[in-house]
């Protein structure tokens, strides 16, 4: 989230699209009926369902799932046409104005640079025409035919509510009225929040769907603003905090990036990361990402990261391809080129697409080890329950290890929530068994490791032998030693930019103070502020609001530097007055930025200095166009899904996304419309976690059985009644559950053709209190959105009928 | 009640003296004292309260966990008893349907509660000792390690470790996740991802 949860008590329109807040997201929720009890906020909801959070709605707009980015574009294009723009905004803080180099095109569905053997781009001509002054060319009255704002306008002429409605199979008076609501927040005074989920994520063009919004919220002005932003309600409690902290293939905590093979050595690496800025008088705030990543060497390999190794820059693994992403990983495992997986409390046997070829992958590898303080179905993938698990354990050779772990009650340690605020919490009771915390495992693991790479050698034991380890208790870090790892600290005396002299062996008071010389060691910049000398800022529990502002400014800690709402300098006008008296979060008083946030800018840059508000970025302001940051294009653009039940009817000739990769067996695994007619999506009930609460007795009980949900109209066309088993299958798998016939889904008209959605919810399997069923990704395609490899859950091909029941379910009379 | 308690000795006081909340909200204030100390006391007020965050979803409600067990020797401490967080600014002692259940989370029947080993081919589980499960995976990452490291491709000095997958778990703590990547990332292990992913 740009902004944060009680935040959204300020908004003025809340857009929910992408996601069902009311049922995934419960008590966040209250703040959007708070907002509307109390600021007679409107909500818009734009989901292929009916949901509980569309209950509520002031407005809801039917949408075909994986077609979001036609929908906004409409949006967008509304609000151009109309001239319901914050202007001075569009004007000062986005690249609106900006010229882009010529040779850049857009013709057919694809932009300039398209090679369709590697489905990638090159994309050299995605970025802006340089001037002799070395800074990007801007033409400030945005009527050059190259500016920003003239390639959007042509890049969304198509999408008129008619194509609108064509595509989404949205009702065009609907789609109008959204528009017209959305638009009254051009108003300085006036703001839109916009909440999402993996309704957008999990699509091949998921990451373009985001940016689809980003685009109308720039246009609208409200980024930076109260009640306004971009929020992404995420999943899992700490789902932030572990990608925070890089647990993934190809980062570095902080958002910084593990080596590719053609950045050899340390200077070359570097080199691509000098981030000058782009126009004159800008922060460019990543020019100081070799402190940031000097003081991440130091927190991991300590002396032996020295200037004269460049830093131990060969410790880190340098990657051959973009990632070995999850999807990656387990098409390797089926090519039998994986020897083991470890796995720490996830379930992917349920959770990654094709049942099918994950139990292959699995059964294919020579280990498996699963720490878990439940017992998953991925623990058990060998293990033999009918037809909900139909394997043959003498034929599968995996060795595979249980291992049971404490649970949140059973530990202390802190949480990075949707706000990004890291909240510590306490441990309340002692684990059954012998249960062992995470901590304790990974560590005894590595000791063990280290050992033998100590006594035997072995494949380049540097890194693990020289790995820093000085905690008191070896094989027990406490959360509190890590914590302060997190934060950094001083290796010698460290004067910072206001003169004060730190001395060696200090926490650092926040990431300004990182060097990149070896005198600062720190795990994760961005968290950098998290346990200072003043001891433990995310176990702070103040919960005063100044000015009613939902901020709670001292509960927590809230990355970056405590501050809860991200470009908030965007809050205020060019001179530095908040734009709105109602929604002011911070100002200029003449010397220095005050308000009741953290200012998101150098902290007495005065405004006539003209720098942008976008910090972060070369620009200095906010992209309406990503240069050649994203892999699938500048813009966003239409794609169908790669199963989908109609063809693109923008780009007719082009099937999927373009640039999203996927591998040969997965390719002949897609199914047809022909022969899988049914546009089928999968999601959460509000009674459940994903697969995890079906470990819990009460929720097992509200929610016993897998279902399907279709319409009266497919149901009654297919002969289906309420309760019914019926059969759901694709090209990669089949499933049984009970129908739900339900008012909640209709069928939509794309194109002249009815389309009729199933919905699957995903919380059942062979494991718990809840009866035996399947998970919807018994099902599910793999192919993954072209820039984070999130595999498309959400928009999918099936077919269905009426079935008997799974042979433990047959009633006997 | 004028002087200011915590909330665990509100609860308590409402044992001995009404003075508001809860009771009295049910139309027992106008009870004399006398009445009062017949009324049994408040269980929870005799639980040891821990502050906590509700594992679920990313709203990270603030949940207190009520615990028998003084923490003294040969005390046991165990849950009984989850609320929301009334101090808590997001949820203000709200819970949903998933983070009132948490208890039955906690007690599930299917928690893992021993180290278990399966062999290759075989159809069950064993119980088996930390140290049998932890060798034998630390000698198998090792052996897999030194088998197919790539220190070279080429010139190039890459040393990556891609026959290993690693996957981080996002209901775990910062302080696990930096421990976890410290000990995955220090082997060069590059297939590496969490719930982030999907």
């Amino acid at each position: 989230m740009t902004n944060l949860w009680m935040d959204i008590k300020h908004a003025d329109v809340i857009t929910v699209m992408g996601g069902n807040a009311a049922e995934a997201h419960p008590c966040g929720f209250k703040w959007v009926v708070e907002a509307k009890a109390h600021n007679n906020a409107k909500l818009i909801v734009i989901d292929p369902r009916f949901t509980r959070t569309a209950s509520v709605a002031d407005l809801y707009c039917p949408i075909r799932q994986g077609t979001d980015i036609a929908f906004l574009s409409g949006v967008a294009k509304y609000l151009i046409d109309n001239d319901k723009l914050q202007h001075r905004y569009l004007a000062a803080y986005t690249n609106a104005a900006f010229v882009v180099k010529e040779g850049y095109a857009f013709d057919e569905g694809l932009f300039s640079g398209y090679s369709e053997d590697k489905r990638d781009y090159d994309k050299t001509t995605w970025d802006y025409e340089i001037g002799p002054d070395g800074y990007a060319v801007v033409d400030e009255t945005m009527q050059h035919p190259r500016s920003v704002m003239q390639l959007l306008k042509k890049h969304i002429s198509i999408y008129t509510p008619e194509m609108v409605e064509r595509i989404c199979g949205s009702p065009k008076e609907t789609f109008l009225k959204v528009c017209q609501m959305i638009a009254e927040t051009s108003s300085p005074e006036k703001t839109m929040t916009s909440l999402y989920a993996l309704g957008w994520t999990q699509h091949a063009k998921g990451s373009q769907n985001i940016r689809s919004m980003c685009i109308v919220q720039t246009l609208l002005g409200n980024i930076g603003m109260l009640g306004g932003g971009m929020n992404a309600l995420r999943g899992h409690s700490n789902i932030q905090g572990l990608t925070d902290i890089g647990l993934m293939s190809n980062l570095i905590p902080g958002y910084l990036n593990i080596p590719i093979e053609k950045e050899p050595t340390y200077s070359d690496y570097i080199a691509k990361r000098q981030f000058k800025p782009l126009r004159p008088g800008q922060m460019s705030y990543w020019q100081n990402y070799n402190k940031f990543f000097v003081s991440f060497q130091k927190a991991m390999w300590g002396d032996k990261a020295q200037k004269e190794n460049d830093w131990a820059y060969d410790y880190l693994p340098k990657l051959d391809v973009p990632t070995y992403d999850i999807v990656r990983g387990f098409e390797l495992a089926k090519q039998g080129k994986m020897s083991g997986y470890v796995i720490q409390g996830f379930n992917p046997l349920l959770s990654f697409p094709n049942r099918a070829k994950m139990t292959e992958a699995f059964s294919k590898m020579k280990f498996v080890v699963v720490m878990d303080p439940l017992q998953t179905e991925t623990a058990r993938f060998w293990e033999n329950h009918g037809e909900y698990n139909d394997v043959d354990p003498s034929k599968i050779q995996t060795e595979v290890f249980e291992l049971p772990t404490t649970l949140f009650a059973e530990e202390e340690g802190s949480l990075s929530n949707s706000s990004r605020w890291l909240q510590w919490h306490w441990q309340a009771q002692e684990a059954p068994g012998e249960c062992r915390s995470d901590i304790e495992i990974m560590s005894a693991l590595f000791l063990r490791i280290r050992a033998m790479y100590k006594r035997d050698g072995g494949a380049f034991p540097d890194p693990i032998v020289n790995l820093k380890w000085d905690y008191a208790i070896s094989h027990s870090p406490t959360a509190i030693e890590l914590a302060r790892e997190l934060n950094g600290y001083t290796l010698a005396p460290v004067t910072d930019a206001s003169g004060t002299t730190i001395p060696a062996g200090k926490q650092v008071d926040g990431f300004a103070q990182l060097k990149d010389d070896g005198t600062t060691a720190c795990g994760c910049w961005i968290y950098s502020g998290c346990y200072t000398e003043k001891g433990n800022m995310m176990a702070r529990r103040d919960n005063t609001d100044p000015g009613d502002r939902g901020i709670a400014p001292n509960w927590a800690f809230a990355w970056p530097a405590n501050r809860r709402v991200l470009y908030n300098r965007a809050s205020c006008d060019p001179e530095g007055k908040p734009w709105s008296e109602k929604k002011k979060l911070i100002e200029w008083n003449g010397k220095q930025w005050v308000g009741f946030d953290v200012p998101d800018y150098g902290a007495t840059v005065a405004p006539d200095k003209g720098m942008g508000p976008f910090i972060l970025n070369q620009e200095g302001v906010a992209r309406l166009w990503t240069r050649g940051l994203m892999r699938d294009g500048p813009f966003p653009t239409h794609y169908e899904p790669f199963e989908s039940p109609v063809a693109n009817a923008a780009f007719p000739k082009i099937k999927g996304s373009p640039a999203a990769r996927i591998f040969k067996g997965d390719l002949a695994d897609l199914g047809t419309s022909a022969e899988f007619p049914y546009a089928a999506t999968s999601y959460r009930l509000t009674e459940h976690f994903h697969s995890w609460t079906k470990h819990s007795k009460i929720n097992a009980i509200l929610q016993p059985e897998m279902f399907v949900e279709i319409s009266e109209q497919l149901a009654k066309e297919k002969g289906i009644a309420k309760g019914d088993w019926v059969r759901v299958w694709s090209k990669r798998g089949s499933l049984k559950a009970k129908a739900v016939v339900t008012k909640r889904i209709k069928p939509l008209v794309c194109d002249g053709k009815t389309v009729h959605v199933v919905g699957l919810p995903q919380h059942w399997g062979f494991i718990g209190e809840t009866k035996k069923g399947w998970h919807p990704n018994t099902l599910t395609p793999v192919v993954g959105d072209a820039n984070t490899e999130t595999p498309e859950f959400k928009a999918w091909l099936v077919n269905i009928e009426p079935t008997s029941p799974p042979a433990d379910r047959q009633r006997t009379v | 009640m004028t002087v200011q308690v915590s909330r665990r000795g509100l609860l308590k006081g409402i044992g001995v003296g009404i003075a508001g909340g809860t009771l009295g909200a049910l139309g027992f204030g106008d009870l004399q004292p006398a009445a009062a100390a017949a009324v049994r006391p408040f269980k929870l007020a005799q639980m040891r309260e821990t502050r906590n965050t509700c594992p679920y979803c990313s709203v990270s409600c603030g949940v207190i966990l009520y615990s028998l067990g003084d923490r003294s020797k040969n005390a046991k401490s165990a849950v009984m008893h989850v609320e929301g967080d009334p101090d808590h600014p997001v949820n203000r002692g709200t819970l949903c349907p998933k983070g009132s259940s948490l208890l039955d989370f906690i007690r599930s029947e299917t928690r893992t509660k021993y180290p278990m080993y399966r062999a290759a081919g075989a159809s069950e589980f064993k119980r088996v000792s930390w140290d049998f499960a932890l060798d034998r995976i630390a000698t198998l990452l090792k052996e897999d390690r030194d088998r197919n490291f790539v220190a070279k491709n080429g010139d190039l000095t890459v040393n990556r470790w891609v026959t290993t997958g690693f996957l981080g778990a996002s209901a775990t703590t910062n302080e696990t996740a930096w421990v976890t990547y410290k000990t995955v990332r220090s082997m060069g292990a590059l297939v590496f991802d969490n719930q982030a992913r999907v």
